[in-house]
């Protein structure tokens, strides 16, 4: 027996175990990769719409803060532009977590024990985690390369540009392996694989933001920092404007050296255990956790902090941008064309707005669907039984969690319209009127955001082995609807599917009552009749 | 006898299998009970229904003389609960999860908390995702033995405790009986049973196969035999009640026999002359295997997996 003996059957077991999980990873990035794709080509048709967004690229340090810096001024240097770095983030989070959930997951549930005693070799759990996460990325870097040929962009710029993504996708399986190795829980080395991409993340913007510019002011090339971030290496290979290879050697480099250092953690360590011991706990319980309502506060205020965290980045960021919106429309009618078809107005700086308050309003319907679909964690896993085995009754449970949702919804949406009334309000010197005002849009969403919320509880209470994806497939619809509808022209019937079709868009419309309150009341109809259907049924595990 | 749990023809379906099949349970106040059954008889899905964690079908349901479906609250108040799988939140220490469990049942004794968490040596400063299956036992043992009610539901609590620990928990349970306390102890551990139960009934299939005091099932069943004697042994394989004779030579036989044919059997073997004679009454494990031996490929059907260990 070696140390790899067995992993051609753990890596059927990883397939059997993720036979629905990695196909919807799979078709959600190359669906979201179509759709902008599509959208992207549609904008910028002419040759002057491209050399416009060239030049607005290089000329905003914003714009490359997210997007990344230009290749040249071609649609398919447009396409990597508007989709490389998001996906990339996406597609790491997929591979380090698939190789953590095979890997440190299995030590902390205690599975491992098991595999491990069986003809199992030390290293075949990692390798065979490795092999699923690295052929899943070979498949997505096929489905991208056919999307982008379908839309038409040149064949080995598509191909480069598939391949990058899972460059960055092995790169990131390779810091999962490393970081399964060093706390004891799951959650721990997704939290430290997710701490190392936003390291790679802002390594590449930096980079980005700090290039320089060529002669001909259509290109820009990355500063060095961006030479810190696997993000940044795949970066560089610019797959439609005069493409570079050699990047691809360090992302398959860094792959060897980071995997051979998981390895040889592995072989220092016992199963089980850490590199780093998991900390101790308080001997007694302070008073406020002591009750339904503080136990679920306890439970969400982690998730809400990071949301927190990240809604006000964003805000920040966006608040910031609107200085540039005007100067941004003046080097291209598509851009503002996109803005005011989206914001419904001519008035493109509170279009802009609106549409960046109908973007928060999504994002933390994202957040309302994934706190209440906390209701469904606890029951599956069984620690549901014994809290309504003592003095509670399920209403009281299940308000409990509803209203940490609700307090969540109403702080993230609070932070999105704090900071963007903030940085817009120091720049347009107004600083008090904007804040009131965009506060006031930011918080315009809620009716909207609590509608998505009300239907998970009604699903929690009707169907509670399948409310989690219907859950998360209602809030997808409402995402592509908000997001794509327009651009593909659907029918105003279809588009009114989704909640927000119904919010006024403020800023720049005045807030009416009635679509607020028939919004409400519809919610809080959804969250009773979920209440109702949870106290009359039976407690359902997983 | 007043009675803590009375369970009649209760019957629970989980889609087509049926998991409870007319059950009857009755559990008299201050007795400590035994439930027993292989897996997937039942055992879990009864407590549940107790709880009012599952709804019944039909058939009649009382715990302290309330409808645990209709008022689970008020009842929650007066008893305690240990899961057969303990499920902790990760990020929790052992000793939020405690305090957490007796504040939601109406508040724990801490001096009585703390004393058991000496005598069961568990430290409450570790994570939960750091327990083992035992330490998640002790925890959910602890919160239930801190709190001052008057029925315990324990559901194969001591399945990961070292034996250690498990002559703690007799001695805990014990002191519950001494001071009134009414238990229903699912287990599988005959042993336990065997040295903490007043009365035990044995399920199977989701019915009743027996209940009763110890010594009332022993009644019920056979006592094994060993016996010499001087003169040659006749007649034995005519007796009434004797079964599983194996005469060793004519000197010498091992046998079952029933308990009230007993008498007789002994009478008949004086005449031979008896030289040396032992009988062992059944013990709970013959008991079980008795009521379950014939049945094991019936009872690892969808309802063992419906309803849990």
């Amino acid at each position: 027996m070696t140390a790899f003996t067995g992993t051609g059957r753990l890596v059927q077991l990883a397939l059997r175990r993720d036979r629905i999980q990695l196909p919807i990873w799979l078709v959600v990035i190359v669906g979201v990769l179509a759709a902008l794709t599509s959208s992207v080509t549609g904008i910028y048709d002419t040759h002057q719409e491209q050399l416009s967004y060239a030049t607005t690229n290089v000329a905003s340090a914003v714009a490359r803060a997210f997007n990344g810096a230009i290749a040249g001024p071609s649609l398919g240097s447009i396409v990597a532009a508007e989709t490389f770095v998001f996906l990339s983030v996406i597609v790491a989070l997929m591979s380090g977590m698939t190789v953590v959930r095979h890997t440190r997951q299995n030590e902390e549930t205690g599975r491992s024990e098991l595999i491990g005693a069986g003809v199992v070799g030390r290293h075949a759990p990692l390798t065979a985690a490795l092999i699923v996460t690295v052929g899943t990325n070979l498949v997505l870097a096929g489905g991208a390369t056919g999307v982008l040929v379908a839309s038409g962009l040149p064949g080995s710029g598509s191909v480069a540009m598939g391949l990058a993504l899972a460059g960055v996708g092995i790169s990131f399986a390779a810091i999962g392996a490393i970081a399964a190795q060093i706390p004891e829980s799951a959650r721990g080395a997704n939290g430290l694989t997710a701490a190392v991409l936003g390291g790679a993340f802002l390594l590449r913007a930096i980079g980005d933001v700090t290039g320089a510019p060529r002669p001909d002011g259509l290109a820009m090339d990355s500063g060095w920092v961006s030479w810190l971030s696997p993000i940044g290496w795949a970066q560089q290979i610019h797959p439609y404007d005069s493409p570079r290879w050699w990047p691809f050697g360090i992302l398959v480099g860094f792959f060897l050296v980071a995997v051979g250092f998981a390895f040889l953690l592995t072989a220092h360590r016992d199963v089980g255990m850490g590199m780093v011991p998991a900390r101790r706990g308080p001997r007694t319980a302070p008073r406020w956790l002591l009750s339904p309502i503080g136990l679920a506060w306890r439970l969400h205020r982690g998730v809400l902090l990071g949301w927190t965290i990240a809604i006000a980045v964003l805000g920040l960021a966006f608040g910031t941008v609107s200085d540039e919106i005007d100067d941004f429309a003046e080097t291209s009618d598509a851009i503002a064309e996109y803005f005011t078809q989206m914001g419904g107005t001519d008035a493109l700086l509170d279009a802009y707005l609106a549409y960046c308050m109908g973007l928060f309003g999504l994002a933390v319907a994202g957040y309302a669907v994934q706190a209440l679909l906390r209701t469904r964690t606890e029951e599956a896993s069984g620690r549901l039984e014994p809290v309504l085995a003592a003095a509670v009754s399920r209403p009281r449970w299940m308000l409990s969690h509803l209203v940490c949702v609700l307090a969540g919804v109403v702080v993230l949406l609070l932070t999105a319209g704090v900071t963007v009334g903030l940085t817009y309000g120091l720049i347009a010197a107004d600083l008090w009127g904007q804040l009131l005002r965009l506060t006031g849009a930011a918080l315009a969403q809620l009716p909207a955001v609590i509608v998505l919320a009300g239907l998970s509880a009604a699903l929690f209470g009707l169907l509670p082995r399948w409310v989690t994806a219907v859950s998360w497939a209602s809030f997808m619809i409402c995402l592509l609807l908000e997001q794509i509808g327009e651009l593909l022209e659907l029918p105003q019937a279809v588009l009114n599917l989704s909640p927000f079709a119904h919010i006024p868009n403020v800023p720049v419309e005045e807030v009416t009552a009635s679509p607020l309150l028939v919004l409400s009341t519809i919610a809080i109809g959804l969250t009773v009749v979920g209440v109702l259907l949870h106290r009359r049924r039976d407690l359902t595990p997983a | 006898m007043t009675v803590a749990i009375s369970v009649s023809k209760l019957v629970k379906n989980f889609g087509t299998t049926r998991a409870l099949d007319q059950l009857d349970l009755e559990v008299a106040t201050g007795e400590v009970h035994g439930f027993l059954g292989p897996n997937g008889a039942g055992k879990s899905t009864t407590i549940r229904v107790l709880l009012g964690l599952l709804r019944k079908d039909s058939g009649e349901v009382s715990v302290l003389g309330k409808d645990p479906w209709h008022d689970a609250v008020a009842l929650h108040r007066r008893l305690a609960y240990v899961p057969g799988d303990v499920n902790l939140w990760p990020n929790l220490s052992g000793g939020e999860a405690i305090d957490l469990f007796g504040a939601l049942r109406g508040g724990l004794d801490p001096v009585r908390r703390d004393e058991l968490l000496e005598r069961f040596a568990l430290d409450p400063t570790k994570k939960c995702r750091t327990y083992s299956k035992g330490n998640r036992q002790k925890v959910a043992i602890v919160a239930a033995f801190a709190s001052d009610v008057e029925l315990f539901i324990l559901d194969e609590p001591t399945s990961g405790l070292d034996p250690l620990m498990e002559a703690v928990f007799q001695e805990c349970v014990r002191e519950l009986k001494r001071d009134g306390r009414t238990v229903l102890l699912s287990s599988h551990i005959l042993a336990e049973v065997e040295a903490l139960c007043d009365r035990v009934t044995m399920i199977r299939d989701g019915k009743r196969v027996d209940t009763g005091t110890l010594a009332e099932l022993r009644h019920l069943t056979r006592t094994s035999v060993s016996v010499e004697t001087a003169e040659p042994l006749s007649g034995l394989d005519e007796l009434p009640g004797v079964h599983d004779l194996s005469l060793v030579n004519s000197h010498y036989a091992r046998f079952q026999v029933d308990t009230d044919a007993l008498d007789h059997t002994l009478r008949h073997l004086t005449r031979f002359g008896i030289r040396s004679l032992t009988s062992t009454p059944p013990t709970l494990e013959e008991l079980f295997l008795r009521h379950y031996d014939h049945g094991n490929d019936r009872v690892t059907t969808g309802v063992a997996q419906r309803a849990g260990a």
